[in-house]
């Protein structure tokens, strides 16, 4: 197997079962997945890394039929509140794109999958959501 | 209502283009037609302006007001190029409105302009192809690609599908028809108004079976690209009551201007909130105003999509906590209803031209206030309330009303 990059950095792969990062402010306890200057809501500068869960419920959520080129479509978007806090938008696979499989407050959990593969090989890996049952 | 205090700040002249697609002019065309229209309505000219805001969002680099200047009148003025966002012309309007309340001028010029052509699907963004494809991290997320609809979707129809959905997830009592019936009322009201960039009028199984853009929300429930302008004449109160009776007598005065940014809130770190600091603005121009919700004759929202129309009854307290779907199931939001909503046709039907759509909502409840609306008058009003909310994020709500100088 090639090399596997995180698309982005708050999704940990190189460490135990994949997982979502955040920065959580020290005085605050708000989350981010941006890299920081200090905290929005607080105002400190310290930050700590959290280990979020895997698992969630689905807050919002829409069917994209009209996306951007090379996106296959319909497909979820949802945001999903993590139990145990933060809250990610991420596509949500497994599931027909359908309002009458897709509901509000369904319990989902985390899932990765490749999304592409780049001139040198490397993979990204990529998160998103589905059905926990 | 607010006492006269002699520090208000009044609308003397206003006009709008006609919004569609103008594949013949130019934006300083536009700009250019709604400056000279609204300093004709004021009854005055480029040298009574002692400062000019303008507003173009895609063009903010450009110096368009300079470039109007150049095309009206250069008179050697204090000029503010503003960009906010979807807020672009509403903030405009507010730096003249500063202006003339910190004593620098007494008179002032605001003007919204933007030529959208067919520009597609805002707020794509992100990373294309540069030939050889390495992912490297970059950025603040770290992202190796384009993340667009990988991790997601950004793009406008989706994000304010998916702020409409967390409000019915939030309180229940909305689903997809309700969001549609919002894009039914507008389609009908804009056909009273011609200077709207659609006037046609839809059945609500027609918005609802139109191809679907991003569920809940289908092309009929989306504003259109627009290409148009908008713009006011500002002046104290006290060079109002030294101007003729009959420009007194159609002067409508500004009770509150709003304009606040997105507070700091959890989940909007994924999906702007475009919720809290619009309910902090209309706290604000309520509280300012001396104007309660059950006050207003007539209400021009930010529509940008169905989905967002009807959030905003909520968090504009038109309706009780919860209840915007019951609030568009009772017709209230109609131009016959409790409180009209988006007379014009809204941005669904009048059209977004984003840098004028802060002066044109302006310029619709000033019409009305004046009784000079024609077919789509609504009757006896006295008060009304502008409302304009842009990504990133900054709102402004502007409080007009009727009033004797």
């Amino acid at each position: 197997m090639g090399k596997q990059v995180p698309i982005v950095d708050y999704l940990v792969i190189d460490d135990g079962s994949p997982h979502l990062a955040a920065w959580e402010s020290v005085d605050s306890g708000a989350l981010y997945f941006d890299r920081r200057n200090a905290d929005a809501k607080g105002g400190g500068t310290e930050f700590r890394r959290k280990k979020l869960a895997t698992t969630g419920k689905v807050r919002s959520f829409t069917i994209v039929n009209r996306g951007v080129p090379g996106i296959p479509v319909p497909y979820v978007s949802a945001l999903v509140d993590l139990d145990g806090g933060g809250t990610v938008k991420a596509n949500l696979t497994n599931t027909p794109p359908d309002p009458e499989h897709v509901k509000l407050g369904m319990a989902v959990k985390m899932t990765t999958f490749p999304a592409g593969t780049d001139d040198d090989g490397t993979e990204a890996i990529a998160f998103a959501f589905e059905p926990a049952s | 209502m607010s006492g006269d205090n002699g520090d208000n700040v009044w609308i003397l002249g206003a006009y709008m283009t006609k919004f569609g697609r103008h594949t013949d002019k130019d934006l300083i065309d536009l700009a250019s037609e709604s400056a000279l229209g609204a300093m004709k309505d004021a009854d005055v000219t480029i040298h009574d302006m002692e400062v000019l805001g303008c507003g173009s969002l895609f063009n903010a680099q450009a110096g368009v007001g300079q470039q109007l200047q150049k095309q009206i009148g250069q008179t050697g003025i204090p000029v503010y190029n503003v960009a906010n966002a979807c807020a672009t012309g509403a903030t405009a309007l507010r730096t003249v409105l500063l202006t003339i309340k910190a004593g620098e001028a007494d008179m002032g010029l605001a003007v919204g302009v933007e030529q959208m052509g067919k520009g597609g699907l805002l707020g794509a963004g992100g990373k294309g192809d540069r030939g050889r494809k390495v992912y490297e991290p970059s950025g603040r997320y770290g992202s190796v690609m384009q993340v667009e609809g990988v991790l997601g979707t950004g793009l406008m129809p989706g994000v304010f599908a998916q702020a409409g959905m967390e409000y019915a997830y939030e309180h229940g009592g909305v689903d997809f028809e309700q969001f549609a019936k919002v894009a039914e009322k507008n389609h009908a009201h804009s056909t009273l108004n011609p200077l709207a960039h659609y006037q046609k009028q839809f059945t609500l199984d027609e918005v609802m079976t139109a191809e679907m853009m991003s569920y809940p929300n289908t092309l009929l429930m989306c504003c259109p690209n627009t290409d148009g302008s908008a713009a006011v004449v500002l002046v104290s109160e006290e060079k109002l009551r030294t101007l003729s009776r009959d420009q007194q007598k159609r002067a409508v005065k500004i009770s509150a201007s709003a304009l606040t940014t997105d507070p700091w809130t959890e989940h909007a770190q994924v999906q702007p909130d475009v919720n809290t600091l619009t309910r902090n603005a209309a706290k604000q121009a309520y509280e300012t105003a001396g104007v309660s919700p059950q006050d207003l004759d007539l209400v021009e929202l930010h529509d940008c999509f169905a989905t967002a129309e009807l959030i905003h009854y909520d968090n504009l307290m038109l309706c009780p906590p919860g209840d915007a779907g019951k609030f568009i199931d009772e017709r209230g939001p109609w131009r016959d209803g409790q409180t009209p909503v988006n007379v014009s046709g809204g941005l669904i039907s009048k059209g977004h031209p984003i840098g004028a759509t802060g002066i044109a909502n302006v310029f619709e409840v000033t019409t009305h206030l004046r009784g000079e609306a024609g077919d789509r008058q609504i009757e006896g009003a006295k008060v009304g309330l502008t409302h304009v909310i842009g990504l990133g994020s900054a709102c402004a709500v502007h409080i007009l009303e009727k009033a004797a100088v």
